[in-house]
């Protein structure tokens, strides 16, 4: 294995200084051997991504992505591990089908693939899944979701955050009450009464929010709040925290940038779930995810091939792309903001999300001996997001055209390269 | 120096020539009333059709000359032929004007088709088009207040006002109380900020 | 005016008071021997019905025949919602067609606006009601008929003229649409309904609201009427036909309480006994059928205006 030697990189941010990466480690002592020298001046080195919440869409869906072209989107955008949604075809609810994704991902080899198992069989929110089949299977899941679908049903909620105990699992749920967002297609406010398209009240999310941190409190259970949108939902769950409650909670890229004006296009672009929602709102996350009451970003990296948003609103997929963009987009909303500094960033994009996870090997710190998962980000860099240049298959980027901070320079997963200059190899 | 009339030869601010004034156009019409009243024996089986926007007040006034010569009200209407215009698709959609055509109709009727300049001939060729629309008169004649040549179509006026010989590069221009505050014709070397020779 | 008449909002006051007056020269075709005009003569009108709407398709229908223009009806029904044909590929189709104006009914709010802004279609693009967004001709067609009726007794404009828009107006295009441009228009719009079928966020619509319509109708100048659909009733957003009708119908006893001059409107199809009784949609105060009639003069002006000349007619509020 190559052994690298990174020059004048800024770990966190910090002073300048000289890292080496020997035998898929980070290595102490001095550069003896180094094969090859990356000039990082002006660069920072961040311990490798990791997010909670990814869409590959295999199997099944291998039109609109897959194993090799999520987790090469993924390495673009500075990860080395992702958690693949159970939401596939056949969906993630037996051990068969998690052991499939997970050897598909070493397979790819650009990082690492954490399968999430169904909650319910089939996503059908009636019967548990074999949650602990899949736990003990090589997958080795510990992060469970019927994303996509909310777990609605409160006693099958509540058997499923006891079960999981077992094997110190947690539930992640898609808070969506789904009476109230019946045929609902963006926010609640006064832009969808002005558009015509039915609205997806605040409530919807913030009712299952609430039960859920009662109920976890309840039975003594872990609880992950999926992709929060809404102020109120940063409310409850600051509140459930300070009762010391074992809540934690995701937002997303996009959540932290887009807001519900954009659905004035009626470009299905902008069409996502939970959805884009006020200005206040995100604000709200913004702050939360300053002040820790948010504990991670999760990208909800959801591809869509083209003919499903090249439609109308209604007929069109929810969902768009994240892994390439996330850390320009956090660097822009909350690093730039000066909300966060880097460490920060390393907290919640990294650390805290390989917690949950219940990850070993990701999520450490950039110290001797932790496996060299690195990422070398030019916060100085600016680009145009070219929306037809995507290493994700699909190209349902919302952020086509824009004007977005930094560029991932490097993306080193246990030592070995995935991307250098910024390109895939 | 013998006096003439002043419009005659008196150069506006804005580089126009008037060539009719009031009186000018008053006498005009008093005479077009009689050459009509003439050639068609009387008033009987007459509708007079003003072209908008001009055209309507001129067959008002005629009109109103042929009550109180012949103590007879003609009908008066107007005929709008924007829709019937060959170069309709060459410029953007134009607001339309009233067709008002009189409660007896045009059907075995003489009409008298009233417009302030007569040019090319295209208006008049519309309005021949938007009249067989309306119904099938006896006769179709036509007014004008000016007659300024250059005809590109073989279309001719039977009553005149005025025979006023122009170059291209002149713009005719017909205002007419009350719609334009002033009754008067004037020829302009420079393109008219308003007037109707502007939409030909 | 623009190219594409997407939402009422589109119109400046000058845009809709042109459509006002171009339709009522168009409206005294009707008393000719000859109800044609040559003025889209070789133009090609489709009427893109992705929603079975035979009344609005027949006025447009007969708005584009009586300008002269040829008319292709395209019924799309069960469109890509129910993963048919994309309206995409229809746009395709009709763009290979070489359409010059594409009259779209479409069951998704926002699918005429995706017609006209994705580069699909070079065509203008009518929208003939889209979802629960806007009807942008059937609110032409209520002002011109208010303005007809109310005009002549209020100095030939709307202006501060009370209308009253009572019924379902959450799930109601006619009603978005209406209180855009009457507002445009200068009149003073109220909506009336059951606080269930009020959109959130009305409070910005520059309009008032209640949810008494007994305190409303005696000032209004026009009571229009909306049409509760039945799929409503299994809604949950009143508990019973009866009660609606008892608490927001136009009965007799409350026509009674309406001024001399007030009419009664219905964008129709009317369901009789449910929000309008029989005998108030038959009265004289009911302009029902001439709205019917005002439709075709509406729709052969909005034709006209975006489709007679090289490009759309220029107004008072445009950059020439």
């Amino acid at each position: 294995m190559t052994t690298h030697l990174i020059k004048g990189v800024s770990v966190l941010g910090g002073t300048p200084t000289d890292l080496v990466i020997r035998d898929g480690v980070i290595a102490s002592g001095p550069a003896e051997g180094v094969e090859e020298v990356i000039e990082a001046e002006g660069l920072i080195a961040l311990p490798g991504l990791v997010d909670l919440h990814t869409h590959l869409r295999e199997p099944g869906r291998e039109d609109a992505e897959t194993v090799e072209t999520g987790t090469q989107a993924a390495a673009i955008g500075g990860f080395t591990a992702v958690h693949a949604m159970a939401n596939t075809e056949p969906v993630a609810d037996t051990a068969g089908v998690v052991e499939q994704v997970w050897r598909l991902g070493r397979e790819a080899g650009y990082c690492d693939v954490y399968p999430i198992g169904a909650v319910t069989v089939g996503l059908a929110g009636e019967k548990i899944a074999e949650l602990g089949a899949m736990a003990d299977s090589a997958a080795r899941v510990r992060v469970f979701s019927d994303d996509g679908h909310c777990v609605s049903d409160p006693l099958l909620m509540r058997r499923a955050l006891e079960y999981v105990k077992a094997f110190d699992g947690v539930i992640a749920q898609h808070s969506q009450e789904p009476r109230l967002t019946e045929g609902a297609q963006m926010n609640e406010g006064e832009l969808s009464g002005r558009l015509g398209l039915a609205g997806w009240p605040a409530v919807a999310e913030e009712a299952i929010i609430a039960r859920d941190c009662l109920l976890a409190a309840h039975v003594g259970s872990r609880l992950h709040v999926c992709h929060v949108s809404t102020a109120g939902s940063v409310e409850l769950i600051r509140q459930a925290k300070e009762k010391g409650w074992n809540v934690t909670a995701e937002v997303t890229p996009h959540h932290l940038l887009l807001t519900d004006e954009l659905a004035a296009t009626y470009d299905p672009l902008y069409k996502v779930n939970p959805p884009l929602r006020s200005a206040s709102d995100v604000e709200a996350l913004r702050a939360g995810l300053a002040d820790g009451t948010i504990d991670i970003v999760a990208t909800d990296h959801a591809p869509h091939p083209h003919e499903d948003k090249d439609c109308e609103w209604a007929a069109a997929a929810f969902g768009m792309l994240g892994l390439e963009t996330a850390l320009s987009v956090v660097q822009q909303t909350m690093v730039d903001t000066g909300l966060l500094d880097w460490a920060g960033v390393a907290e919640r994009m990294s650390y805290a999300p390989a917690r949950i996870g219940r990850l070993a090997d990701h999520g450490r710190p950039l110290e001797d001996g932790a496996p060299a998962n690195i990422v070398l980000y030019d916060p100085k860099a600016t680009r145009v997001v070219d929306g037809s240049e995507t290493a994700s298959l699909s190209r349902n980027t919302p952020y086509a055209g824009r004007e977005l901070p930094g560029r991932v320079v490097a993306t080193f997963l246990r030592g070995k390269a995935t991307v250098l200059d910024g390109k895939l190899q | 120096m013998c006096a003439q009339p002043a419009a005659q030869h008196d150069h506006e601010d804005d580089g126009s020539r008037t060539v009719l004034d009031a009186r000018d156009i008053t006498r005009a019409l008093t005479r077009i009333s009689h050459e009509i009243l003439e050639r068609n024996r009387g008033a009987s089986d007459l509708v007079l059709l003003g072209i908008p926007s001009r055209g309507v007040p001129l067959a008002e006034r005629i009109a109103e000359r042929m009550a109180s010569v012949e103590g007879v009200q003609v009908p008066v209407g107007s005929l709008d032929v924007t829709m019937y215009r060959d170069d309709l698709r060459l410029k953007p959609a134009r607001t339309l004007m009233p067709t008002e055509i009189p409660p007896g109709g045009i059907d075995g009727k003489v009409v008298v088709l009233v417009d302030d300049v007569l040019y090319s001939g295209r208006t008049i060729r519309a309005a021949l088009d938007a009249i067989t629309e309306v119904g099938r008169p006896k006769g179709v004649q036509l007014a004008v207040l000016v007659d300024r040549g250059h005809r590109e179509l073989p279309i001719r006026a039977d009553f005149v006002g005025k025979n006023l010989p122009t170059s291209l590069a002149e713009r005719v221009r017909v205002s007419l109380e009350p719609h334009d505050g002033v009754d008067a014709v004037q020829i302009l070397e420079t393109t008219p900020t308003h007037g109707k020779e502007a939409a030909r | 005016m623009k190219r594409h008449l997407l939402s009422a909002a589109d119109l400046t006051r000058e845009d809709a008071e042109l459509v006002l007056s171009t339709a009522d020269e168009m409206r005294s075709l009707a008393d000719r021997p000859i109800k044609k005009l040559p003025a889209l003569r070789g133009r090609t009108v489709v009427n893109l019905f992705f929603e079975d709407s035979t009344r609005t398709r027949i006025s447009f229908e007969a708005a584009a025949k009586r300008l002269s223009a040829d008319v292709i009806n395209f019924s799309a029904k069960g469109s890509s919602l129910s993963k048919g044909e994309s309206l995409k590929d229809t746009a395709l189709t009709l763009e290979a067609m070489g359409a010059d104006a594409v009259v779209i009914r479409h069951g998704a709010s926002g699918a005429p606006h995706r017609l006209a802004h994705s580069g699909w279609v070079r065509s203008s693009v009518v929208n003939a009601g889209d979802g629960t967004h806007e009807h942008p001709t059937q609110a032409l067609l209520d002002a011109f008929t208010m303005w007809r009726h109310l005009g002549p007794r209020n100095g030939g404009t709307l202006d501060g003229q009370r209308i009253a828009i009572v019924g379902d107006v959450l799930h109601s295009r006619v009603a978005r649409s209406n209180a855009l441009l009457l507002r445009t228009l200068g009149a003073e719009v109220t909506l009336v309904a059951p606080p269930t079928l009020l959109p959130v966020g009305v409070d910005t619509w520059g309009v008032e609201t209640s949810y008494d319509l007994d305190g409303v109708i005696p000032k209004a100048d026009a009571v229009m009427m909306l049409r509760v659909q039945r799929e409503r009733m299994n809604g949950g957003f009143f508990p019973t036909a009866r009660e609606y009708s008892r608490r927001y119908g136009l009965d007799g006893r409350r026509m009674a309480t309406l001024q001399d001059h007030t009419i009664v409107m219905h964008p129709g199809p009317m369901v009789r006994g449910m929000e309008i009784t029989a005998d108030v949609a038959d009265s004289d105060r009911s302009v029902i059928v001439e709205q019917v009639t005002n439709g075709v003069a509406v729709r052969m002006a909005v034709l006209y205006l975006l489709l007679g000349g090289s490009e759309p007619a220029h107004t008072e509020g445009d950059d020439l």
